[in-house]
Order: C-alpha cells, then sequence, then structure tokens
C-alpha cells in the first residue's frame, strides 16, 4: 500500500492525492482524447456517454452529496434543452449565452424547487419533485410557443463562435470540455466550505446547523447547483438527439439519473461516471442481446434438437421483446446493488483495490456498516 | 461575569411540561454542569440553548443579549458550539473533515470564488486547516486525522465531537454527557480535557453529566433537575447531599 507523504497542508489542497495520481488522471485524460481514432464509429455514444456523466454529476451532488433524493431531474434537462433551443434558435442568441441562460433558467426552477423542499425529507421530497417533473412535462407539452408542443421541434447542430461543430468528433470535444470543466467546479466546491456543508447535511442535518450550517441556504443551494448543471447538460443533449419532444423527457428517464448515482456508488464524482457509462451502455447491451436470440436459438436446436431450439427462440424471443424491459432491468439492477453494494461500481472498486494493495492483510470488515447509535435526528 | 443566563425557561411538549421555570447563571471560565435523573429536562434545556427548540417562555441570555429568537445557525457564529448525547458526527467524512466542518462559522460565503478555487479560497482553506491542526493537537488526535468516522471506536468519536465544537472557537461549550458510553480510563482523560478546556483555551464548559466521578471532579458549580424544576444548586458535594437530590435519585 503506498502512503501519500504530506509535508504540507496544501498537499491536502490539491484536486489530485499525489503526482502519481495526476498522471494516472493525465494518462486518462490522453486515452480519452484518442478515443477518436481508435473507434470514430461510436463517437456519437461516447459523446452520450459524457452528457450522462454530466446529469450524473448533477445529481451526485444533490443525492449523493447533500442527500436529498430527486426522481424530477429529467424535467431541470429538459428545461435546459428547450431554454437553450429557444434562445439560440428562435431568439437568435450566441451558443455560448443560450447554453449559460438555459443553465440559470434551469438553476431558477431548481431553486423553485427547492424552496418549499426545505420543509421535507426523504421521501416526501423525492415525490414532491416527481411532482415537479410531471407537471414540467405538461408544461412541454402545452407551452406551443416554445417547444412545438407533441409535434416537436428540430434542433440545429451546434455552431460556437462561427465554428460547427456538426460532425461527430467535433461534438465529442465539446461534449468532454464541458464534462471536465464541470467536474472541475464542482470538486473545486467538494474542497470548499460548501461542499462540506453539504456533505454534513447529508450525514446529520442537527449537527451540521449546530456548526453554524445554514441548512435552507446550503440545500437550496444544491438544488439550484445540481439544476443549472442539469441545464447544461440540457443544451447538449438537444444536440445530441437532433429533436425535441415533451415525451423525452419522461420519469424514465429521472430514474435512470437516479440509478446512474447509486448504481455507480452515492458521495463519490468517479461514481457519477461510472454511473453514466452504465446507464448508457446497457441499452446498448440489451439490443446486442435481441440480435444475438436467433444464434442462440440456433446453438440450443444443434445441441438439443429442433423442438427445443424453436421453444428456447420462442420464449428468449417473447423475452426480449416485452416492451417494459428495459425499464424492468433498470429497476432490478437497481434493487441488487441497494441490497448488495450499496456503495456501487466505486465501493465495488474501491474494495478490490484495497484488497490487492493490502494483501495479504486485507479486512474483510474494513467496510461493514457498523449499527450506529440512536441519533438525535427523531428530534425533528 | 456572567457568560449565560436562563431565565424562567419553560417548555411544554403537548401536555407535558418538560422544562418547568427553570434559571441558571453561567459565570465566564466556569464549568458548570447539570445533573438529574432520567426525563429530568436536561439534554431539552441544551435543545433550547442550541434553539433546536422554541422555549413556550422564557429567556436566554448570552453575552447580555438575548438569544431567545436567534435562529440555529446563528448559535455557532455567536460563541456556542455542542457535542451531543449520541454523537451527531459526519460519519462518512474523515476526522479532519468533520474539524473542518466545525470551522464554518467562520466560514466566508463566497460562491463563486469557491467554484473556481481562487487564490483567496485557497488562503483560508489553510488557516481553517491550521486551526483545526491545533485542535488536533490539544486533543491528540493526530493519529486518526485521516479515518473515516465510520471506523473509529465509540471513545474516539466521542473526542473528536467534543474536537469540532472546539474547532468553531467557542466562547461557551455544551458537552451533553460527554462520559456516556467511555470506559473509566477514558473518562478520566475527559476530566482532564474538559479542565483544560477551562484553564488553558478559557472557554466555559456547561454540560450535562450522570458519571459523578467526572462531575465532582471537574465542576465549579451543579444544578440538579427533576421533572424540569430545579431541585439544587451549588457545588458539587452539597448538591449531592441535598435531601431533595437523593430523594429524586433514591425514591422514598
Amino acid at each position: 500500500m503506498r502512503f501519500a507523504f504530506k509535508t504540507a497542508y496544501e498537499h491536502d489542497l490539491g484536486l489530485f492525492r499525489d503526482p502519481v495520481q495526476r498522471a494516472w488522471y493525465a494518462a486518462l485524460l490522453a486515452g480519452v482524447i484518442l478515443v477518436p481514432l481508435a473507434v470514430p464509429a461510436y463517437l456519437s455514444d461516447i459523446s452520450l456517454v459524457f452528457i450522462y456523466g454530466l446529469c450524473g454529476l448533477s445529481l451526485m451532488v444533490l443525492a449523493g452529496y447533500t442527500g436529498l433524493v430527486s426522481l424530477g431531474h429529467a424535467a431541470f434537462l429538459g428545461i435546459g434543452a428547450y431554454a437553450h433551443v429557444y434562445f439560440a434558435q428562435d431568439l437568435g442568441l450566441p451558443w455560448i449565452v443560450a447554453v449559460a441562460l438555459a443553465s440559470v433558467l434551469a438553476a431558477a426552477s431548481g431553486v423553485l424547487v427547492g424552496l418549499p423542499a426545505l420543509r421535507m425529507t426523504g421521501v416526501y421530497l423525492t415525490i414532491a419533485t416527481l411532482a415537479f417533473a410531471l407537471i414540467i412535462q405538461e408544461v412541454f407539452t402545452r407551452w406551443d410557443h416554445v417547444t412545438h408542443g407533441l409535434k416537436g421541434r428540430p434542433v440545429d447542430k451546434p455552431v460556437i463562435f462561427g465554428v460547427s461543430f456538426a460532425s461527430d468528433w467535433a461534438f465529442y470535444f465539446l461534449c468532454l470540455a464541458v464534462l471536465i470543466a464541470a467536474l472541475w467546479l464542482t470538486a473545486n466546491l467538494l474542497r470548499s466550505p460548501t461542499g462540506r456543508a453539504w456533505v454534513a447535511i447529508r450525514d446529520s442535518e442537527i449537527a451540521a446547523q449546530s456548526m453554524g450550517v445554514h441548512l435552507a441556504r446550503y440545500k437550496t443551494l444544491a438544488f439550484a447547483y445540481s439544476a443549472g448543471l442539469m441545464g447544461a447538460a440540457g443544451a447538449l443533449f438537444s444536440h445530441k438527439i437532433g429533436f425535441l419532444a415533451p415525451d423525452i423527457f419522461t420519469v424514465l428517464l429521472s430514474i435512470q439519473f437516479l440509478l446512474m448515482v447509486v448504481v455507480g456508488g452515492l458521495g463519490s464524482l468517479h461514481g457519477a461516471l461510472y454511473g453514466a457509462v452504465f446507464v448508457a451502455l446497457l441499452p446498448v447491451l440489451i439490443s446486442e442481446a435481441r440480435d444475438l436470440v436467433p444464434a442462440w436459438a440456433g446453438h440450443a436446436a444443434a445441441v438439443l434438437g429442433k423442438s427445443v431450439g424453436d421453444a428456447v427462440y420462442l420464449s428468449l424471443d417473447r423475452f426480449v421483446k416485452q416492451p417494459g424491459l428495459e425499464p424492468g432491468i433498470f429497476g432490478l439492477i437497481l434493487v441488487l446493488f441497494i441490497l448488495f453494494e450499496p456503495l456501487g461500481i466505486y465501493g465495488r472498486w474501491r474494495k478490490i483495490w484495497l484488497y490487492f494493495s493490502t494483501f495479504p492483510l486485507y479486512k474483510a470488515a474494513t467496510f461493514r456498516r457498523q449499527k450506529t447509535y440512536m441519533r438525535s435526528e427523531r428530534l425533528r | 461575569m456572567t457568560l449565560f443566563a436562563a431565565d424562567e425557561l419553560v417548555v411544554n411538549f403537548g401536555g407535558i411540561r418538560a422544562v418547568d421555570g427553570v434559571s441558571f447563571q453561567v459565570e465566564a471560565g466556569q464549568v458548570f454542569t447539570i445533573i438529574g435523573p432520567n426525563g429530568a429536562g436536561k439534554t431539552t434545556i441544551f435543545n433550547l440553548i442550541s434553539r433546536i427548540y422554541d422555549p413556550t417562555s422564557g429567556r436566554l441570555l448570552f453575552r447580555d443579549e438575548d438569544i431567545t429568537r436567534v435562529p440555529p445557525h446563528e448559535i455557532a457564529r455567536r460563541g456556542i458550539a455542542r457535542t451531543f448525547q449520541n454523537i451527531e458526527l459526519f460519519e462518512h467524512a474523515t476526522v479532519l473533515q468533520n474539524l473542518l466542518l466545525g470551522r464554518h462559522a467562520h466560514a466566508q460565503r463566497r460562491f463563486a470564488q469557491e467554484l473556481l478555487f481562487l487564490p483567496a479560497v485557497r488562503a483560508r482553506e489553510r488557516a481553517h486547516r491550521e486551526a483545526a491542526e491545533k485542535v488536533i493537537d490539544f486533543l491528540d488526535l493526530q493519529a486518526y486525522r485521516d479515518s473515516f468516522v465510520v471506523n473509529l471506536p465509540y471513545g474516539v468519536r466521542k473526542v473528536v465531537e467534543m474536537g469540532r465544537a472546539l474547532c468553531t472557537e467557542p466562547a461557551l461549550l455544551l458537552l451533553d454527557e460527554p462520559s456516556s458510553g467511555l470506559s473509566v480510563e477514558e473518562t478520566a482523560d475527559m476530566a482532564f480535557w474538559i479542565q483544560d478546556i477551562r484553564t488553558l483555551l478559557g472557554i466555559t464548559v456547561l454540560m450535562v453529566e450522570h458519571d459523578m466521578s467526572l462531575v465532582s471532579a471537574v465542576s465549579d458549580r451543579v444544578l440538579a433537575l427533576n421533572y424540569g424544576r430545579v431541585l439544587a444548586s451549588g457545588s458539587a458535594r452539597d448538591v449531592q447531599e441535598h435531601p431533595e437530590v437523593i430523594k429524586a435519585y433514591l425514591g422514598g
């Protein structure tokens, strides 16, 4: 196991633990920059991973760091997307300005949701955000003037300072740049008093308050920041899908965002990104599985005879073509993670890493959660 | 000089009068202890002082200012810090992060600066870190600096929680049962720390405590409560020998 040898307080203020870690991140960045050369066909899919990464980051701040679970984040994404398209295409504002305004508008609506949410905790808050998302979806449907209602509206390719980002690889780097900027800003907040206040609210509101944390201010701030990030993600998302319609920003999308942060690992920026990769890849895997059904049935027929092969084909075919398959699998995975790996993919990765770095001294109990003592959260 | 005073405090929870006309004065530099059987209203008084509850009537005075209607997050900024009976640390954070949160009362609200982590933020963070390190040195927490609170034994958590309260640089420190859940040795250490906090840091201590050895060792003044009323007050020995107090504990 490597220990960082710290000789100045500065070492704890940096973004990276030590030069080795910084080198690893630099290598990762180089890898991501070289991806377009390696797999040009998948650039568009990977751009979606980056956009989902932004969404995951947004919800991670709120759910993972502040402990406020939202089931309405698709609404903020939608607000960002529609606002961006409205500002850029109807008002003809420059791209950067349109994104900034969309982000600010989403943040403002986040404050709007956050204010009543201050009096609610836990599942009640989640239901309030869900209600908000449903209302917003209705607004998207009815507000013809801006959203063009159910007809939907096409989105132009992004043009920034006269440079077109229409090609897949240009858009890839645009998304990557925004994601890295958002990661940097969020990491900055998390190492500042604001981030500590958020974590404090998550772990014990009553203690946070006694240490001088203004609960209402920091909860609203978390909502606003999270929604603002979501708004920026929405702007990119609108270009990615190229066509906006109200039925894109459904509750299912909100559930996917929640799935991202839980599966990735609550309370870590890495987790948001792992979750984004996972959620973006899962539909691809499911559709791959769909295509493979005849092949599997063929194998079964070859080994077990034609009648078994046909039966296998029919049942598999019916299974993979079930209308609710995707949300069903998402839900199942969410339940399995909560049951077996509440720390998510990032938690699993930490365990594996610790196992090898402390081998053969790893204690299985390192991550076991102790029963906590009765908490005065009951006071409230 | 009177640092803190409670004036005729009354709290009703529905039909129950949890605190019934309690008044007391804490002099600056004292260790003032509140004792009493379970349900006497000791922790309720703490929750009144940290403004988690609103009193039905009565006043709280701190440094001659009325703090009865001050919002709870203002209390730390005014110079009152507290610990909790059952430990309310931020468990999924390290000891250092917990202590740094104790500095929140001294944090400036500069969202845009923090977003970009400008040099000013960096300088302030370094100052907070220095303040937290002083507390780490004071309480001998060096070995636990980077440990997560979830992984720490109960006794250490108790000290960390006290450290977090000290990080706010309070004038008045409220300790809610500092010895509960501690071993005999840890309780003895706690007594030394409370004395050091008073004499070395010059912080006035108001505590709720059951362990009479700790109470006698550190208290300058003791107040006994039962059913929300003051039974007796005075030196530890006087209160312990007071017939009403003996009756409240032993019955009869």
